[in-house]
């Protein structure tokens, strides 16, 4: 099962060796970048089918299934709508930026994709600093969704596209900080290494496995990075800035037909890099979870895959639960519970790996223990905290006597 | 930016007012000069065609900042003339009109036009044709309740999840109703004396499981939303609406009783039946949209209490009048107010009556409309995302509303 | 306990359980999918009516156009022309019944006042048309459906309507009958008086 985990590398090994020798190194960039390109906004298609149909037999109802088997080509039909839309650009727009900020966020998006391990050997390029390298880039998209509004000429779109800065720059801190835990873990900063730092298992026939999620500090900082993650990409609960029942909304109201379907296409493509991020950081990478045999013949790629689609599974899910949070509420959120929790979770971590040596009997317990103590308390207290401040809560009713 | 027209001026016809043209003129009252020392005010006309204002309604709302500084509603987008159409038809012609005033709850709406008839003529109601009476109303207070929470959380964000689940359950409601009336939605079942046509066979075991099956739904339903910290911190706080201003505006309905003021009408006027049941009104104290949202949801505990037990009681027997007369219905002279405890409010029909088979005039009460009006007190000082929620707590209908 | 988060959780616990049975149950997914599969009308639904003729459509149609649903139609949407026959005597037949289903609005108090149970509502809906200024205006020929046809859409109403006319018929043939025989019994004994008469008179003679 080597040969089906390595299949895509050796192809490339292959075909770059087909190229003749001085267009080898541009052979070997395309072969790395193609891929990328074409592999994920095919997933952008499936999942935006999916994701109606899911939230479809939420609300206990079918999803789209006219269009190809169950509805799966409706993708196609949405695709030719869109391209066939008239292309809008309103008369006093500022052309050349209301053009630019699709492109910019989808090539902040794309790039991001370059540092990603998504299987054994799988990485277009490694750079030591690639987590450094990926913030960098993901604050790209902040500023194209600055250009959108501001091109737009119209107050609205401005105003909308401010409150989205605010909400994607204040969610930038506990997205960082929860990724600079594992980063402390493991003290490097290179992908490849965080995912080679969570192989193999603990327990008896190493049934848990090595990733970090599986520890205090990771689940805490996974759930963080989730929740920033869902906020950075402007998905439910936090989807304010492309709200249809609030008047103040979209930073993209002045965009049609291609240009638009681009900035969907772009905040999806956000969504999945940053859902393969967190895959690499917390959840073992391209790692089985079990050291069984049959493990080892589902290759690498499919278990990143895999784990990609449980996380969009999860936002899915969210999205069709939870209202929207309003804007204050939002930063309110940011600041005062998720950059706090995020600070302790960097205390718990050095805490963990302080007590990594301790060998007695029981000192697993009480790493344990006072790890989980150590966030537990704060979490309650903060979050009985910003609920009890605004005076939210349950409340009994009485009845007319 | 351009020019406002002033059409009148330039056609001669009437001078123009004072003041027109300027910007805040159509929204802010003349002298006043509240803020006009912070500079301009952003009128926004959330308009007839918006996802969330329930129908065709139009709210202009001046905007300092994103604080709501003036609310002006606006409808009439849907006025049917029906009041005037009623002058010229007869008595019983007016009762499938009346189905299509708050198109979400007709039973309750022809209970309504039924009681203020049968005070004019003085006519008797049978003992079954007031059980079964109670029945749909506690049905359609159900159904109301429901799609209500249902919509209101929609216009949070939640994409419609709890909506598609209170469809769900009153489809089963809508089944009931179809069996007994022959329609889902436009009923048109009560007569003057009683009801149209009796029960089918089967139909009380058929409500026996749907209001059994209710009880868990509503649980689930609950469970979704009333513990989740979203909904309480969009929810709680917002749209505080006092008790006496309230009772001055003549508020009526779930708001009211969110509000902390006693005044259930079946309850005070004890129309019907409603004296043999044995149920609670629930009270809030805070008068927020929360409140709203848990007044309504225990309200429908209550109705299915009720439910129950009409359910077990009702007898045997006839369900019209026999004074009662279909064609050539002639109410004598005087005039009549008929109300009673719709799932929005008061509803009331005000009839008077010159001896003609058409009335000489014909009112509709609606409890939309009235509880429109204290939206501007309300939502003072929110943000405008707060103005789409706190219109969704007072549950308005524009079929009502606009009549 | 009032750990926050609980709410959310339990929020998603009911989404998920939803989600689930939507596979498993049918209570949970309750899409009927128009229009390969339909929802059977349950028996009193009502949608537009239409005319009841026993045996001939012509010649059984019960309708005797006394007016009474157009008077009392709410909308106003039926039309009545009744047909006159050689001497411009009114026959007891519609000649035009239109009823334009564009305005009806299905309160079904044209059946209420009906005193010959001849216009009944239908359970049919599917009457799209291209034609708008007189597609939806259906004559007496698209009216007219037989008795069979209601026994099939409304069993037990029509099973009632039966039972009723067939008493009014038995009571209106008994009330012949009695008629008949009085007048026989008159013309018998006119007769007999008859017979007296002349017997006297050839007793005279």
């Amino acid at each position: 099962m080597e040969r089906l985990d390595q299949i895509f590398v050796t192809l490339k090994a292959w075909a770059v060796g087909q190229v003749p020798e001085p267009f080898q190194v541009i052979a070997s960039i395309v072969l790395s970048i193609a891929p990328i390109m074409l592999v994920f906004p095919g997933i952008f298609a499936l999942t935006t089918v999916a994701e109606r149909k899911l939230l479809g037999r939420i609300q206990n109802r079918l999803g789209p299934n006219r269009v190809g088997p169950f509805g799966f080509l409706q993708w196609a039909a949405d695709g030719l709508k869109t391209i066939t839309k008239e292309d809008i650009v309103p008369r006093n727009a500022d052309k050349v930026v209301h053009f630019l900020a699709p492109v910019v966020l989808l090539v902040s998006a794309l790039l991001a994709y370059s540092v990603i391990p998504f299987g054994r050997n799988m990485y277009a390029i490694e750079i030591d600093a690639g987590i450094l390298f990926f913030f960098a880039v993901g604050a790209g998209t902040e500023l194209a969704v600055f250009m959108a509004g501001w091109s737009s000429r119209n107050k609205y779109a401005l105003l909308g596209a401010m409150r989205a800065i605010a909400q994607m720059i204040s969610y930038e801190m506990p997205l960082l900080l929860a990724a600079l835990a594992v980063v402390m873990a493991t003290g490097s900063l290179n992908p490849n290494e965080i995912v080679a730092a969570q192989e193999g298992g603990r327990g008896w026939g190493e049934i848990v496995p090595n990733w970090f999620v599986f520890t205090p500090w990771g689940f805490a900082g996974c759930i963080l990075f989730l929740i920033a993650a869902a906020a950075e990409s402007n998905r439910s609960p936090f989807d304010l800035p492309e709200a249809e029942s609030e008047i103040i909304a979209g930073y993209f109201v002045e965009y049609s037909g291609m240009k638009f379907a681009t900035f969907f296409l772009a905040e999806y493509l956000g969504l999945f890099v940053i859902s393969s991020l967190c895959v690499v950081l917390f959840l073992g990478g391209w790692h089985a979870p079990f050291p069984f045999f049959w493990c080892a013949w589902v290759p690498s790629w499919a278990w990143f895959i895999g784990k990609l689609a449980c996380i969009v599974l999860l936002y899915i899910w969210m999205r069709g639960t939870l209202p929207r949070l309003r804007i204050d509420q939002l930063m309110n959120f940011a600041w005062k519970f998720m950059l706090p929790m995020a600070l302790i979770n960097l205390v718990v971590v050095a805490v963990w790996t302080y007590t990594r040596p301790w060998n007695y009997f029981g000192a697993e317990l009480v790493r344990w223990l006072l790890c989980v103590g150590l966030l537990l308390a704060p979490y309650l207290l903060l979050g009985r905290n910003l609920l009890r401040n605004r005076k939210w809560g349950p409340r009994t009713y009485r009845y007319a006597s | 930016m351009t020019q406002r027209l002033d059409v009148e001026a330039i056609l001669g016809k009437t001078p123009a007012p004072e003041g027109s043209g300027e910007p805040g003129y159509t929204v802010l009252a003349k002298g006043d000069h509240r803020h006009e020392i912070d500079g301009d005010l952003l009128e926004v006309a959330m308009g007839p065609h918006h996802p969330s204002t329930h129908g065709v309604f139009r709210m202009d709302v001046a905007l300092d900042g994103e604080d709501v500084v003036k609310l002006k509603p606006v409808f009439g987008y849907l006025h049917r003339n029906h009041e005037k159409i009623a002058e010229g038809v007869s008595y019983l012609a007016s009762m499938p009109y009346t189905d299509r005033l708050d198109y979400f709850c007709s039973m309750t709406n022809n209970w309504a036009y039924a009681l203020a008839v049968e005070k004019l003529a003085g006519l008797d109601v049978p003992e079954r044709a007031e059980y079964i009476r109670v029945i749909t109303a506690e049905l359609t207070r159900l159904l109301n309740h429901t799609c209500l929470i249902g919509f209101l959380v929609q216009d949070m964000g939640a994409l419609g999840t709890p909506l598609m689940y209170a469809f769900r359950e009153r489809e089963k409601i809508l089944d009931l109703f179809e069996a007994l009336s022959g329609s889902r939605m436009m009923c048109n079942y009560m007569r003057f004396g009683g009801c149209r046509v009796d029960l089918p066979a089967g139909w009380l075991t058929a409500a026996k499981d749907v209001v059994d099956r209710f009880g868990g739904f509503l649980d689930e339903y609950e469970a979704l939303l009333s513990g989740n910290e979203i909904l309480m911190a969009r929810t709680q706080g917002i749209g505080v609406l006092s008790a006496e201003l309230a009772v001055d505006a003549a508020i009526t309905g779930p708001m009211l009783r969110a509000s902390g003021v006693n005044y259930d009408l079946r309850k005070v006027d004890k129309y019907g039946i409603y004296d043999r049941f044995d149920f609670r009104v629930p009270l809030g104290d805070h008068g927020d949209v929360f409140d709203r949202y848990m007044v309504r949801v225990l309200e429908m505990r209550e109705s299915l209490k009720i439910l129950k037990q009409a359910l077990k009681e009702i007898p045997d027997g006839p369900i019209t009048s026999p004074k009662a007369k279909i064609r050539n219905f002639k109410a004598p002279k005087g005039e009549a107010y008929g109300r009673i405890e719709g799932p929005k409010g008061e509803l009331g029909f005000y009839l008077i009556s010159d001896g003609k088979p058409q009335p000489y005039r014909y009112r509709v009460r609606p409890p939309s409309l009235i509880n429109l009006t204290i939206l501007e007190d309300m939502c003072l000082g929110h943000s405008i995302a707060d103005t789409v929620i706190i219109l969704g707590s007072v549950d308005i209908v524009l079929g009502e509303v606009d009549r | 306990m009032n750990i926050p988060g609980k709410g959310i959780v339990t929020g998603m616990a009911q989404t998920a359980k939803n989600f689930i049975g939507s596979y498993v149950s049918k209570e949970r997914m309750t899409t009927v999918q128009y229009p390969e599969e339909r929802v059977p009308a349950q028996e009193a639904a009502r949608n537009f009516p239409f005319l009841v003729f026993d045996e001939d459509p012509e010649a059984g149609l019960r309708c005797v156009a006394c007016k009474i649903c157009e008077k009392e139609c709410p909308p106003q949407c039926i039309y009545i022309v009744m047909k006159r026959d050689e001497n411009a005597k009114p026959s007891k037949q519609p000649e035009t019944f239109d009823i334009d289903v564009s305005v009806c609005m299905s309160c079904q108090i044209c059946v209420e006042v009906c005193p010959f149970e001849a216009i009944k509502m239908d359970t049919e809906f599917e009457y799209g048309e291209f034609d708008r200024f007189g597609g939806l205006l259906l004559g007496k020929d698209r009216l007219a459906k037989s008795n069979q046809y209601y026994h099939k859409i409304h069993p037990t109403e029509a099973a009632e309507v039966d039972a009723r006319l067939d008493e009014e018929r038995q009571a209106k043939a008994a009330a012949e009958k009695a008629k008949a025989a009085k007048l026989a019994a008159l013309a018998q004994k006119s007769k007999d008086a008859d017979k007296i008469v002349a017997n006297g008179k050839a007793e005279k003679k």
